[in-house]
């Protein structure tokens, strides 16, 4: 373990600030935004409503459709051309599979509930930060769920594990300011819901040591019990404040 | 104090004073005040004293929020009742809904829920100015046409969700020349305030006439002039309806608005958000 | 609640009725623009970027710069592009996947104001002619919708093209993203879209969301600083006589004026 000292400073089990705000689209049933770091994602829900076409409709249960879109200019480097692109069609997907365990929809059969994400920014991380806007934009529509869902990004970076990479942890040899052990960097992007410790969502990308996957977990779903905090509180302030709704 | 006259004492801890009292064997420990918010995950109570209700349910021994809601406490039964989402169809309510087909027997409503309403000809016939009282099967679009607003009584759900309405009854008719707006269909209870009294208070201070629906539409037939004041006034309701005092708000904006005195309301605010009132 | 697409009459009257009585459903005057707020370099990563809001309309938009070939018949310009997307996220009505016509009117509406407006001096995009010239591209996204995404989202776009920085070119002359330079880029007009709708006999400034479902039509113009009109665009399907178009152009230029004023303060 040569990684003693993260780039910007934080402890290994540290993430960046988290700043979460509901009810903040007004069209929408429920809607949040959740920043970590610079990475920014705005979450609408509309539903349930009834699911067209029909073929679609499950007769047990309502559906929950996940759409992940960043925006053209969110990402570090070029210009992210909109339309159709398969990275987000697969983080939509294991987004979806992430959130819908909590959800329960089976008083709504027939219907569709669509979560919309939108980054205006994103800077690693950007898949768990719509997996947290998305969980707090349901609660914020009174979707029925037994529990929010939380998500970071666990990572190794030289050897050693650590949470909510940086852009610059995820290509760490560039960026390094000591000698590097282990040119070898993973993320694993987990979601898990944070009364059980339950994950509904783990991927890892990188190369890394089995062994020390079961670090990157526990630090990960411990972690999420404190994120998991942050978005509830994101939801009762939406009626705390002055303003009111 | 004398045991045979102890009373359960209402626990109201805060997260901080439960870690001191992790040791505190009781019988049940509850975590929140009767009517805050809770959020979904939120841990309510521990032990097995306590009992789940809708809105919140057991994890061995916890009881858990599993939506957004506000605590009601029934002697140990704690109950969230819902502050957000679409609105639920219930029988007998009366709403609001809008036409979105026509088939050759019905209108299919859309009603600000998950589902939408069907209104079968054979229940329409409401005295709608200018229309058939019967409608003519095959042309239904004679009594309600796309886009109308019908102001109905939900006569039924089934099992499979189904909504059914009425316009037969009184009161219930195709709404016209108004001006519609959406409200949280939460929040409507305090629209129309205990026995009516707040919807009542719009009313005279405006002269308006005044339907809230309540899945949340609002039908409003004002003079242009004083349009916005009402409005306003319900859109102030929405917004401060957990600040204690709404009432003598709301008459106080109407009072300066339109520049006359309300006559004095003998109502009360609403005690609890179930009281749906008028 | 579930939508149909037709003319809401019934909205169409109240708002008729409301209008007769010189009076808008949000107390405003027929001429007068919600207040606009402009935030700028929301977005830090990108090269520029801006947030505005007008009432319930809430808009980000965000520039990207990209180092090209030129095309083949302008070698010494660089290309200025301005897109905007409609996505459910604001409204529920515009669905995923294939771009409408109502956002690709939209979008065209916008790009044509800027770019023919000359908003750029793209013959100082060029680095090296025929081969290397910047491509500006602003995309212009809604974040909450309650009318006027034309003048809105153009606003937003003149915002986040003033707040743009060129990014560092490295030793190999390629682009470094992460680092920013101190030079905005060669801005030489301001065009700025208004649009004016038709209600009746009534001409109005920014409509909302329930004014733009109920218009007869509008027409979109846009002035640049030196006070020429740049593009204009007549949308809604009722016609509009010759003199109905000479008093909204009208309108459309005292407006833009000002707010280009209140562009030019967020700017400064």
């Amino acid at each position: 373990m040569t990684y003693k000292k993260r780039l910007d400073g934080r402890k290994m089990n540290e993430t960046r600030p988290i700043e979460a705000k509901a009810g903040v689209i007004k069209k929408a049933d429920g809607s949040a935004y959740f920043k970590i770091g610079k990475t920014w994602a705005y979450a609408a829900v509309y539903g349930p409503k009834e699911l067209h076409p029909r073929f679609l409709q499950n007769p047990n249960t309502g559906i929950i459709r996940f759409s992940y879109i960043m925006m053209p200019f969110s990402g570090m480097g070029e210009r992210i051309r909109p339309g159709p692109n398969r990275r987000a069609k697969e983080i939509s997907m294991v987004s979806q599979k992430a959130i819908t365990p909590v959800v329960n929809l089976e008083d709504y059969p027939n219907t569709v509930v669509d979560i919309v994400v939108e980054l205006p920014q994103a800077d690693a991380g950007s898949r768990c930060a719509g997996i947290c806007a998305a969980s707090i934009a349901l609660a914020d529509a009174g979707i029925p769920m037994k529990d929010m869902v939380a998500s970071v990004a666990a990572g190794v970076v030289d050897n050693t594990v650590c949470l909510d990479l940086s852009y610059a942890e995820e290509a760490y040899p560039q960026f390094a300011k000591e000698k590097v052990d282990s040119e070898h960097v993973s993320d694993i992007p987990i979601s898990c819901i944070p009364s059980t410790g339950e994950i509904t969502h783990i991927q890892m990308d990188g190369i890394m040591k089995k062994e020390q996957m079961a670090e990157a977990i526990k630090l990960a779903t411990e972690k999420c019990k404190e994120i998991a905090e942050i978005q509830r509180q994101a939801v009762k302030d939406r009626y705390n404040n002055k303003g009111g709704i | 104090m004398n045991k045979e006259n102890k009373e359960e004492p209402k626990k109201e801890m805060a997260q901080k004073e439960k870690q001191e009292n992790k040791e505190f064997k009781s019988e049940g420990k509850l975590l929140v005040k009767n009517k805050s918010i809770v959020v979904p995950g939120q841990v309510l109570a521990e032990g097995f004293d306590y009992l789940p209700s809708y809105g919140t349910y057991r994890k061995e021994d916890k009881i858990i929020a599993n939506k957004l809601g506000l605590i009601s406490m029934e002697g140990k039964v704690l109950k969230s009742i819902a502050m957000a989402g679409r609105y639920h169809p219930k029988r007998y309510d009366v709403i609001i809904g809008r036409v979105i087909d026509i088939t050759m027997t019905s209108w299919r409503l859309g009603i600000n829920s998950a589902y939408t309403a069907m209104l079968n000809s054979k229940e329409a016939g409401g005295n709608g100015r200018g229309y058939n009282s019967y409608p003519q099967k095959g042309n239904l679009s004679k009594t309600y046409k796309l886009n109308d607003y019908v102001f109905c009584k939900v006569t039924g759900v089934s099992d499979m969700n189904l909504v059914d309405v009425t316009t037969q009854g009184p009161g219930l008719r195709k709404l016209f020349s108004g001006r519609i707006i959406h409200v949280n269909t939460h929040k409507v209870p305090r629209i129309i305030g205990k026995k009516g009294s707040m919807v009542n208070m719009i009313k005279q201070a405006t002269g308006c006439k005044m339907i809230v629906g309540q899945n949340g539409i609002v039908w409003l037939q004002c003079e242009p002039k004083v349009e916005a004041i009402a409005v306003d006034a319900i859109r102030k309701i929405e917004n401060e309806s957990h600040i204690p005092g709404l009432t003598d708000r709301i008459k106080e904006f109407l009072e300066k608005k339109t520049g006359k005195k309300i006559e004095e309301f003998t109502n009360e605010a609403p005690k609890d958000e179930e009281n749906r009132g008028n | 609640m579930d939508k149909p697409t037709h003319i809401d009459k019934e909205m169409q009257e109240n708002i008729l009725k409301l209008l007769d009585e010189g009076l808008r459903q949000d107390g405003r005057k027929f001429d007068q623009f919600r207040d606009i707020k402009i935030e700028l370099g929301v977005v830090e990563m990108a090269e520029g970027s801006a947030r505005i809001t007008a009432g319930e309309t809430e808009i980000i938009a965000g520039v990207k710069l990209k180092m090209d070939k030129p095309y083949g018949d302008t070698p010494d310009k660089g290309i200025l592009m301005v897109n905007t997307e409609l996505t459910p996220l604001s409204n529920p009505k515009f669905e995923s996947g294939p771009p409408s016509i109502e956002s690709i009117e939209l979008s065209r509406v916008i790009d044509r104001g800027l770019r023919e407006g000359e908003a750029m001096d793209v013959k100082k995009l060029c680095v090296e002619v025929g081969e290397k010239v910047w491509m500006v591209n602003v995309d212009v996204c809604p974040i909450n919708h309650n009318g006027n995404l034309m003048d809105l989202g153009a606003l937003a776009a003149m915002a986040a093209l003033h707040n743009a920085r060129f990014p560092e070119i490295d030793a190999d002359g390629k682009v470094d993203y992460k680092k920013k330079s101190n030079n905005k880029l060669p801005i030489s007009e301001v065009p700025l879209p208004v649009t004016v709708i038709k209600i009746g006999e009534h001409f109005l400034i920014d409509p909302t969301e329930n004014e733009e479902n109920v218009l007869d039509a509008r027409l979109t113009v846009t002035f640049r600083n030196d006070g020429n009109m740049c593009a204009m665009q007549k949308g809604g399907e009722g016609p509009l006589s010759a003199e109905d178009i000479q008093k909204m152009i009208d309108l459309a230029e005292v407006t833009s004026k000002k707010n280009r004023e209140i562009l030019n303060k967020a700017v400064k």
